[in-house]
């Protein structure tokens, strides 16, 4: 019993130490941003990695998960002879929240992962050590140029990965199924509101971007520097950020159409 | 004798309950190369880094160029940093840009110099190392000596005060590890630097140093020059020396007596 | 690889994100369709607006001229005060024109339909439409049903 509440314990500061950490690393990166932005190649080299890479999975699978959409949409739809509404149906669900979250999720796990395990191995072949006792703050240098770029990045892949499942939903459900082309477009714009819906889903992606870069660098600057540890930390990355941002987009959902 | 250039009074430090360091007086001499010699594990690379700043010790006094470098405020110690280069037991080059751009990394980054003179600046530190035609491969590429004296070249880029050496020769065949004693002694005397080498590889450390100091269970058993070390009369100078499987230092790790082990009520 | 091709590829994510957002405005939501928003105002009042909304269209024979703005309640009237934001290119209601509130379909949303009358001077930007039809609520009509019904039994 003792030992079990010693444990709960142990586990507990734990947690706090680590968050407390995560904090400080946080406003160590924030207030490296301002000397980043100067030298804007550093950050052009991040997003070709964090960005660029991560473009491919986020176009097939907004393609693909549009297309499902608008199959499982027009099936449901077309019993209450409602079939027009499949391009508000797509696009609401698109927009609001599949586009943030799912491209978040795949984000985390095509570049989250990747920048723990490079920060990690970083710090375990002792290149943030030698870039210290080179007088080069490994933060400004290394951190921050990732964290802008991930930041950066996160709204343009969700407003890509919602503009193409918009496409895959209209390949499917206007292509394939007989949907009415000007009904599928002007139902969708008539009951899509842009304050309401799209800049609500770009600041879900803002936020989401921000907490998936935060996760994935701490991750991999506070990994043991070992084999293991960092193999641990990629896999906490996926794991965390996948949790953080479903969790988050409850909050923000709650806050933003809750009304 | 002149001012020493690092001077370490009582050093305290701890890594979680152990003691790495418990009382340790040193002092590195301008211009001659030091070596701080001692076994696996008694914290010598943990030494280099407490002397660069990025440890903190419990106690005692760190002085750089007269600097405290514990109580040194970051911009303070980012400039002592730029007087002192670090070679890496694992080189630790950045692995995603190639030679070149790692020997001239400490360059651009601190200096404002105009890119033909970098280019001249990191071609003659290559050249130093007998690596200039590897300029353009990527670290991943080159073999662990190369990497080695890459690091080296990239160490001096800025033309440092003090070069530190954290275990140069350790893993290295033959001809590399007589390639680094080398380059260590003549750098260190054609550029008029002040060399501190950390290694426990006894007969290339003492080939080129012209002062030792014997480290163990957090304090300095023995130091002087290496004549005098080799004709040290202590037991733990002579044993570490000489490699001698028992001694001072015990073959067994303390443990229960054997035979009470052996025949014992299986606690274990 | 070369940091020309790098700088390149990133101009095309940055410009394809961006293209991707203009997109969602556009051709998605309702933003074009605000887009300049010129437009002439017109109020009325009605005693029910059933399920109208901000955003509901507003008709003409079925063609959609606008959409509802705003909908506020008046405490001296007791009645729903609706305006409506009717584009540019329909100018020139009659004043007598009339207000109802429909519904599209048996499950659609409920909307505005605008019915002109034969006045010669035609209403201006903040004009109050004088003729209004409420919603007409399906508790209400089935309660009148059953009632006419109740008594059509009497009377026979």
């Amino acid at each position: 019993m003792l030992d079990a509440l010693q444990r709960l314990g142990q586990i507990t500061l734990q947690f706090f130490q680590r968050l407390g950490r995560g904090n400080l690393f946080l406003l160590q990166t924030l207030a490296s941003l301002p000397g980043t932005i100067l030298r804007p190649g550093l950050v052009v080299k991040q997003m070709y990695s964090v960005g660029v890479l991560t473009l491919v999975i986020i176009v097939v699978s907004g393609l693909f998960v549009g297309m499902v959409m608008g199959l499982q949409g027009y099936n449901t739809l077309v019993d209450f002879g409602a079939e027009e509404s499949l391009g508000v149906l797509v696009a609401l669900s698109l927009v609001r929240e599949l586009g943030p979250v799912v491209a978040a999720l795949l984000f985390a796990g095509r570049a989250g992962s990747a920048l723990s395990a490079e920060i990690g191995l970083m710090k375990a072949t002792e290149q943030l050590s030698g870039m210290e006792m080179m007088a080069v703050d490994p933060v400004q240098r290394v951190i921050a140029p990732r964290f802008l770029a991930a930041f950066l990045s996160m709204p343009l892949l969700a407003a890509i990965f919602s503009a193409v499942g918009v496409y895959g939903g209209h390949l499917v459900g206007v292509g394939l199924l007989g949907v009415d082309d000007g009904a599928f477009w002007a139902q969708m714009q008539d009951k899509v509101d842009f304050h309401e819906d799209i800049l609500n889903g770009v600041i879900k992606s803002i936020v989401f971007g921000f907490i998936a870069g935060w996760i994935a660098l701490f991750e991999g600057y506070d990994a043991v520097p070992t084999a293991e540890g960092v193999s641990r930390a990629t896999t906490q990355t996926v794991v965390h950020t996948a949790l953080a941002v479903l969790g988050l987009d409850f909050v923000l959902t709650a806050l933003m159409f809750g009304d | 004798m002149a001012e020493p250039v690092v001077q370490i009074r009582d050093l305290r430090f701890a890594r979680g309950e152990r003691m790495i360091f418990d009382g340790v007086d040193l002092d590195i001499r301008p211009g001659g190369v030091t070596a701080i010699m001692g076994p696996s594990g008694t914290g010598k690379t943990t030494l280099l880094k407490l002397i660069g700043g990025q440890l903190q010790p419990l106690s005692g006094s760190i002085r750089v160029h007269g600097e405290e470098v514990p109580g040194l405020a970051r911009a303070a110690l980012y400039r002592l940093r730029r007087r002192i280069g670090m070679l890496f037991q694992s080189g630790a080059l950045l692995t995603d840009i190639n030679v070149f751009d790692n020997v001239a990394y400490p360059i651009r980054e601190h200096t404002g110099l105009p890119e033909t003179l970098v280019r001249d600046l990191v071609l003659m530190k290559l050249e130093a190392v007998g690596l200039r035609g590897a300029a353009q491969l990527m670290p991943s590429e080159l073999s662990g000596g190369m990497s080695r004296r890459v690091a080296l070249a990239r160490a001096i880029a800025l033309d440092p005060d003090i070069v530190m050496y954290d275990e140069p020769f350790t893993g290295q065949d033959p001809i590399s590890m007589g390639v680094l004693v080398k380059l260590i002694r003549e750098l260190n005397n054609a550029l008029g630097m002040t060399s501190v080498v950390v290694s426990h590889d006894v007969r290339e450390a003492t080939a080129i140093a012209d002062y030792a100091y014997l480290l163990s269970d957090g304090k300095v058993v023995d130091h002087g020059t290496p004549d005098e070390l080799w004709g040290s009369r202590s037991d733990w100078s002579q044993q570490f020396l000489n490699g001698q499987p028992d001694g001072p230092v015990a073959f067994h790790y303390p443990a229960p007596d054997f035979r009470d082990d052996l025949l014992g009520s299986g606690r274990c | 690889m070369n940091s020309r091709t790098v700088e390149i590829w990133v101009g095309i994510f940055t410009a394809a994100g961006v293209a991707a957002l203009f997109m969602l405005a556009m051709q998605v939501s309702n933003l074009s369709s605000i887009g300049g928003t010129a437009g002439y105002v017109l109020t009325a009042t009605f005693e029910n607006i059933g399920g109208l909304k901000e955003r509901s269209p507003v008709t003409v024979s079925g063609v959609r001229v606008g959409r509802v703005e705003s909908i506020n309640y008046d405490l001296e009237s007791f009645e729903a005060v609706v305006s409506m934001k009717i584009n540019d290119d329909y100018q020139g209601f009659p004043e007598d024109t009339s207000a109802s509130i429909f519904t599209a379909g048996l499950l659609g949303e409920q909307y505005i339909a605008l019915e002109p009358g034969g006045s010669l001077d035609n209403l201006k930007d903040g004009g109050r439409i004088q003729l209004t039809q409420s919603a007409l609520v399906m508790e209400q009509i089935i309660g009148q049903f059953l009632f006419s019904m109740s008594s059509d039994e009497k009377q026979e």
